[in-house]
């Protein structure tokens, strides 16, 4: 029985029970309405744009000068010339936009983009984001610190507890702040959250996830929404 | 007749010396003035600070700089290089890191005019509150902390006080450019090099196709070559 095994030790039988990594991907793209503009974090988040409608128009940006950026080219039409924020080949799709990296971060600090989704280390009850640095980390910030303030909401994708089987969702975040109170909604192997005021709101739980293991596997108070985990 | 084409790329960083602050274009590799790079290499230029957004992900560009152990100081956002780290933290390299944003900003301030401004990036964070190390120890302690930032509140947010970023030198790479200076960026490549390029005293074009005044029209034209002064054939467009 998965469901009642203690998360902190147990992180790989959460995993088991609720979203799987495309999962997640999957449940944040569903939310996603058409039209948006939105940059699309390393690591999970990158995973969203596979589950994107191109019917609904969602453009994607990308920090290093794309507006309207694709998917990854067949092998044989790369183009040197056309890569995005993780440095990998990638396609601009029709109506797309190039520019340099001054006019690419006014379109992130002047409030243009809907959303910015991105993975963390951890996030707080408040909404505080940590996914920049942590003790022994290469050092690097790229553009996450200008995406945080700048896109008009920020969500979070990733797995609800880090290797160790510690909580990522935390009272106050140890690790070195991106931005604080910036977070909206935090999606996980678990559910849907939204931080505010020192407390979770559980909007949505994955499938065969148990209230309880929610709250064992939480660093900090969790309160459910109304008709959740009934 | 003005003509800012050059023989080679040796010729022209012959004039940047050892000890100098560079702005290097580019993401990644995308973009890289990779040509450049390589002379200053050959030329065994060294101590240099080095403005970019990357130290380099392969062993070309800013990051043969990196792995001879050219660079003194980085400024930039996402060294990301093994032999980087590994001398940051043996205490040869002084690290300035800088939000990328606020690196272009930093640079397009220097080639606009602007000596500071303000920009709610990284406030409140460890990047402006001078709990983030610049430089280590041999052993990798940190010994140096970057400075704390000034402060304000506009509007009920804070922001931070973020000075020009002026350079010496800037290396560029352009798809196209002409004997006026005048360039054409492609696609995703453009990235850092046009504020790299306005930020410099110097600023040296490597530019794939060098074409003949008026093919580029003038909305073709990225970067006027008022913001130009030297201008070579890079070997990837010759091979082509």
């Amino acid at each position: 029985m998965t469901s009642t095994a203690p998360a902190a030790t147990r992180p790989a039988a959460a995993a088991r029970t609720g979203w799987t990594r495309e999962q997640i991907a999957a449940r944040a793209a569903a939310d996603i309405p058409g039209g948006w503009y939105v940059n699309l974090g390393l690591g999970m988040p990158q995973l969203v744009a596979d589950f994107l409608d191109p019917a609904r128009e969602i453009f994607l940006h990308s920090e290093n000068g794309i507006l309207g950026m694709g998917g990854a080219p067949p092998e044989d039409e790369i183009d040197v010339d056309v890569t995005d924020a993780g440095k990998r080949p990638v396609t601009i799709v029709p109506g797309g936009a190039t520019f340099d990296s001054s006019d690419s971060f006014g379109m992130i600090r002047g409030g243009h983009l809907d959303l910015a989704v991105l993975g963390a280390l951890q996030v707080s009850a408040c909404g505080d984001l940590a996914n920049w640095t942590a003790p022994g980390r290469t050092p690097g910030v790229g553009g996450a610190m200008d995406l945080v303030l700048g896109a008009k909401r920020v969500w979070v994708l990733m797995n609800h507890c880090d290797r160790r089987g510690d909580p990522k969702l935390v009272p106050a975040c140890t690790l070195p702040l991106t931005g604080p109170r910036v977070v909206r909604r935090v999606i996980t192997d678990l559910g849907v959250f939204e931080p505010g005021d020192g407390v979770f709101t559980v909007l949505e739980l994955a499938p065969g996830v148990a209230p309880e293991t929610v709250v064992r596997a939480t660093g900090a108070p969790v309160r459910f929404a109304p008709g959740v985990g009934e | 007749m003005i003509n800012k084409i050059r023989g080679s790329a040796l010729e022209l960083m012959e004039m940047i010396p050892s000890g100098a602050t560079i702005a290097i274009g580019g993401f990644g590799v995308t973009g890289v003035p990779m040509d450049l790079c390589d002379a200053l290499c050959e030329l065994d230029r060294r101590d240099l600070h080095i403005v970019a957004n990357n130290a380099g992900i392969d062993p070309r560009g800013v990051g043969r700089l990196a792995e001879e152990g050219r660079i003194r100081k980085f400024t930039g956002s996402f060294p990301s290089n093994k032999e980087f780290n590994r001398r940051l933290l043996a205490g040869e390299i002084e690290l300035e890191l800088v939000p990328q944003g606020t690196l272009a900003e930093r640079l397009r301030a220097a080639g606009y005019g602007i000596p500071a401004f303000y920009t709610p990036t990284s406030a409140g964070t460890d990047l402006a509150n001078g709990r983030y190390p610049s430089r280590y120890d041999a052993s990798g302690r940190p010994v140096e902390y970057l400075p704390p930032k000034e402060v304000r509140t506009f509007g009920g947010r804070q922001a931070v006080l973020e000075y020009a970023l002026h350079v010496d030198f800037a290396l560029v790479k352009a798809d196209r450019a002409d004997r006026l200076g005048n360039c054409a960026f492609r696609l995703s490549a453009r990235n850092f090099n046009p504020v790299a390029a306005i930020a410099a005293t110097t600023t040296f074009v490597e530019a794939r196709h060098i074409v003949e005044v008026g093919e580029l029209g003038p909305d073709d034209i990225h970067l006027p070559g008022i913001y130009v002064d030297h201008v070579v054939q890079s070997k990837e467009g010759a091979a082509r």
